[in-house]
């Protein structure tokens, strides 16, 4: 991490959800931060936390959810405590979003062109008029062949590779400063999940644009992102730089889950689950660390409150009792 | 968009029933209060014209018109009849009616429609064709089209509602019967020698019926509408009998040069007995689906 | 697009059919001898077969049914044995005043309960989403023709704000020259101020009594619609790159709601056409409603036939018009066919 003013710092993020069964501890203090121009993962399984965490910051979590604790910055201003005209300001101008499911995130009954110029219009000081030719170069630049015909398509017309190109059309129109990446590849086939990540990787690149890739597919984060932060059922437990993530992996739980990532090298006997399942975030006694119960190296400090340690390289884990230091080929042995 | 936490664990059959009954009340009390109000207009209709201080049908002139007051609290009619008792007693057969439209477009939409789903081929697109051509009409046209053909009685009163709700019911009965036709206990029933009739009417119908008492609760305030609104316009219920559609019609003259509460009673009881049937099913439609609530 | 109403309208034809033998059969069955009325009170019985042939009551049902096609054909709606006037034109008189008062009190209706609905998504709990929901069910209860009569007991009598409840003009004014049949258009296009003003005092009555029939089923649908818009992905989306709430809003929620509402007020047109008969009763409106109920009551049964068959065409051609609104609104229903 550098010590200029990253792009995105979220701190001590906490979010509850009010349901018919009770109050669900959805985000417990969850903090990490992203440099201008960097990409990072936000990694971990089904119910981790990783999409109510981009939702609470973008300011758009279900009307049941609660930020309970913690900020947002985002540049100077803390997006938890804004004003909703400042979040209609700043959203698509300065901190976008893709999402999952391309089809059914665009307007099925206006045409795709319309769409980019809306956010053209509202954020991008473009006259009405220009609106609809620069919504025509945007489609130009997410790799859409024939824009000028395509712009006037409905996306029932388009197939699922094509609306998550408009989709990221419409984010980057304003050209904001941080790009929210909520699964983008889920439900494409895998060449044009290939041809989407390289279309996002060359565009943040050249717009020197930030980017946080959420995903449950720690292979892809590994292949696409310079920096990796674990989570799990609503905590942070590690975040490092990639490369030294998956050589050095000090939480049990990120060796566990590189373990049981499937890798095209290795064959399917190797493969290993994680014990155990989520805990339930209703419960009022959930230990402080959540995943001490389903841990194989669970020790008597682990009732305590989580401690954060942070290595000189930026490699921060939350655990009493992580993995050493120094162990080459870590992964394998730790399997439990 | 959050998937956390694992479903709640599901208890058995009638403890969860009431559980889940109580939830729904205690969440919105509104229920409550319908059901309350249900069980008052069911007493009305049963034990009213045992108790009401007048006879419905006596006619004193000497009193006509008379204002609410307390030997007459809901005031007198044009012919000296007490407007209370007669209010109360229209209980009686606006709940009957409604109860018996609702009763036999249960029977005659639920087992055309189940027979369409299950029967396919010609009873379907015959039951279909049925369907079409009623819902082409104008509802309340076609009910005062049936009456009027049929003769001013409270059994084709009845009819008539429950023809123009047949499509309604046969389509859902359809949608039931077609998902459960191939359903395991219907298999067991066949090749335990039941006749596809039986199955039809024992095993399939019963199975549709919770899905329509949500739409049985609606119905039988449109049916009541129904049934005052002809006899409104003269093709309903023939006085002196009291009910209360035609109560309003008869005071109606008198609304207009004053004597407002000839018309207002029973037109209130109208109103407090359909809204009471609707909140029942939006009540009752809470507790069976609760996705599908508004 | 023409292909889809094409196709929409040959699906018509069939219920068209199925009307036209209902209604046929509905008023064959209406009590009372046609015949026995025409030829009057001291008539022979001789005299009243005279009749009854003459009329061509005395052939089978089918051949009755036959000439009564042909006769629709021609345009032929027979002739109301009370009046003595042909079908046709009576109900050609009397269309526009339950058209007018009809259209009205849709456009009052859909003016309030659409916003209504739009608010309380977009406020849900607060006082104007209870306030929607209070709206919606007691509209639902609340009898048409007892709406009525309240509303001209407070302000006809109570208040002396409205006329009284006669028709749908003051006796002291004569109707504007005809064009459409509505007075308000006709009157203004005569250039008539009073009488203009005259029409809409009569019809604010009426119109409101309708609005308030079919408020409920409007405000209903618009906030069901409405809510189920606003959890949808795509408004995720369009607040996500924050445009304005205008315009996530109107925009992307609302265009994508109304098509439930609009399927919705084809089936609102249909109890409006019911109501109307009660409506015209209350407030003794000379429109076709009103017409049918007298023949009716007397087993005219000319007129009846025509009205229930002008009813049920107007019903499918609206069926029609909501069909091809949707599809202009709604690209999938167009392209995708």
């Amino acid at each position: 991490m550098t010590t200029a003013v990253p792009a995105l710092s979220v701190e001590g993020l906490s979010v509850d959800f009010r349901t018919r069964s009770g109050i669900v501890r959805a985000l417990d203090n969850v903090s990490f931060a992203v440099d201008k121009g960097e990409t990072i993962a936000l990694v971990g399984e089904s119910g981790s936390g990783k999409s109510v965490t981009a939702y609470a910051v973008m300011g758009i979590l279900d009307p049941a959810g609660k930020v309970t604790a913690g900020r947002a910055m985002l540049g100077g201003l803390d997006l938890l405590s804004a004003k909703p005209s400042q979040l209609a300001d700043v959203r698509g101008r300065e901190i976008a979003m893709i999402f999952q499911n391309p089809r059914t995130a665009l307007n099925p009954i206006r045409i795709v062109g319309r769409q980019i110029a809306d956010v053209l219009i509202r954020h991008g000081n473009v006259p009405r008029r220009d609106a609809p030719g620069q919504a025509i170069d945007m489609l130009r630049a997410v790799g859409i062949t024939d824009p000028a015909r395509r712009a006037k398509a409905y996306p029932f017309e388009m197939s699922g590779g094509m609306c998550q190109r408009v989709m990221i059309a419409i984010a980057l129109a304003a050209k904001p400063s941080l790009l929210i990446a909520d699964e983008p590849t889920t439900g494409l086939d895998v060449t044009t999940q290939a041809v989407i990540m390289d279309l996002v990787n060359d565009l943040a690149r050249e717009m020197g644009m930030a980017t946080i890739f959420i995903t449950h597919d720690l292979a892809l984060a590994g292949q696409r992102s310079a920096r990796i932060v674990v989570m799990h059922a609503g905590h942070v437990v590690e975040n490092a730089p990639t490369e030294e993530l998956f050589k050095r992996p000090r939480h049990p739980y990120t060796a566990e889950l590189i373990a049981a990532t499937p890798d095209s090298a290795q064959n399917l006997d190797e493969l290993v689950s994680i014990p155990g399942a989520l805990p339930d975030l209703r419960r009022t006694d959930l230990p402080p660390c959540r995943y001490s119960e389903r841990c194989p190296r669970k020790i008597d400090a682990c009732a305590q409150p989580l401690s954060r340690s942070t290595s000189a390289s930026g490699h921060m884990v939350a655990c009493w009792n992580p993995l050493p230091e120094r162990i080459a080929n870590a992964p394998t042995e730790s399997a439990a | 968009m959050t998937d956390i936490a694992a479903t709640p664990r599901r208890e058995g059959g009638l403890a969860a029933l009431f559980r889940h009954s109580r939830y729904v009340l205690g969440e919105n009390p509104v229920t409550g209060f319908a059901f309350a109000l249900f069980v008052l207009i069911v007493l009305a209709a049963v034990l009213g014209p045992s108790i009401v201080p007048y006879n419905p049908l006596a006619s004193d002139t000497a009193q006509a018109l008379k204002p609410p007051s307390a030997h007459h609290w809901f005031g007198t009619d044009q012919l000296g009849r007490d407007v209370f008792s007669r209010v109360i007693v229209a209980t009686r057969l606006d709940f009957f009616i409604a109860v018996a439209s609702v009763a036999l477009v249960f029977l005659m939409g639920g087992l055309a429609g189940v027979a369409a789903g299950f029967f396919g081929g010609w009873t379907d697109r015959i039951v279909g064709r049925i369907a079409d051509t009623i819902m082409a009409f104008p509802l309340f046209v076609l009910a005062m089209g049936i009456v009027a053909a049929l003769g001013n009685t409270v059994q084709n009163i009845v009819l008539a509602t429950a023809i123009v709700n047949f499509p309604l019911y046969a389509r859902i009965a359809r949608a039931e019967a077609n998902v459960r036709r191939e359903a395991g206990f219907v298999e067991a029933a066949r090749l335990s020698g039941n006749s596809d009739w039986r199955i039809l009417a024992f095993q399939i119908l019963p199975n549709v019926f919770p899905i329509m008492v949500v739409q049985m609760s609606l119905t039988m305030g449109y049916a009541i509408l129904n049934a005052a609104g002809l006899s409104f316009i003269g093709l309903g219920v023939r006085p002196p009998t009291p009910e209360w559609g035609i109560m309003v019609a008869e005071g109606a003259a008198f609304m207009v040069s004053g004597e407002w509460w000839n018309a207002f009673f029973p037109g209130l009881a109208l109103m407090v007995a359909v809204f009471c049937f609707n909140l029942l099913g939006d009540g009752l439609r809470d507790m069976v689906d609760p996705r599908r609530r508004t | 697009m023409l292909t889809m109403i094409l196709k929409r309208a040959a699906m018509a034809i069939p219920s068209l059919i199925g009307v036209v033998i209902v209604t046929f059969l509905l008023t064959r069955a209406l009590p009372g001898d046609p015949a026995a009325y025409f030829a009057g009170p001291a008539a022979t019985p001789q005299a009243i077969q005279e009749v009854r042939v003459k009329l061509g009551l005395d052939k089978p049902l089918i051949e009755q049914f036959g000439r009564y096609v042909v006769d629709l054909g021609h345009g032929n709606l027979g002739n109301s044995l009370t009046t003595g006037q042909p079908v046709l034109t009576e109900l050609r008189t009397r269309l526009p005043a339950s058209a007018e008062l009809t259209l009205l009190g849709l456009i009052v209706s859909i003016i309030i309960a659409v916003p209504l609905g739009i608010l309380a998504a977009t406020r849900p709990n607060s006082l104007i989403d209870h306030a929607c929901r209070v709206v919606a069910t007691l509209g639902v209860s609340l009898p048409v023709f007892f709406t009525g009569l309240i509303l001209v007991y407070f302000f006809y009598y109570q208040f002396g704000w409205a006329p009284a409840p006669l028709g749908r003009l003051d006796v002291f004014f004569d109707a504007p020259p005809q064009v459409t049949g509505f007075y308000l258009i006709d009157s203004l296009i005569a250039r008539q101020p009073e009488t203009f003003v005259a029409s809409l005092k009569q019809l604010i009555l009426p119109a409101l009594t309708l609005a308030i029939f079919s408020l409920a089923p409007i405000a209903r649908m618009t906030r069901a619609s409405m809510l189920a818009v606003l959890s949808s992905d795509f408004v995720r989306t369009a607040r996500a790159s924050g445009l304005a709430p205008f315009t996530v809003i109107v925009t992307y929620a609302f265009r994508n709601a109304m098509l439930p509402v609009i399927t919705t007020l084809g089936m609102v047109f249909s109890f409006l056409l019911g109501a109307n008969v009660l409506v015209e009763k209350v407030f003794a409106w000379p429109g076709i409603g009103s017409y049918a109920v007298e023949a009716l009551l007397a087993s005219d049964f000319a007129p009846v036939q025509g009205f229930v068959l002008t009813m049920a065409v107007m019903y499918v051609a609206l069926n029609l018009m909501i069909d091809v609104l949707y599809g202009l609104i709604d690209p999938r229903v167009r392209l995708e066919a």
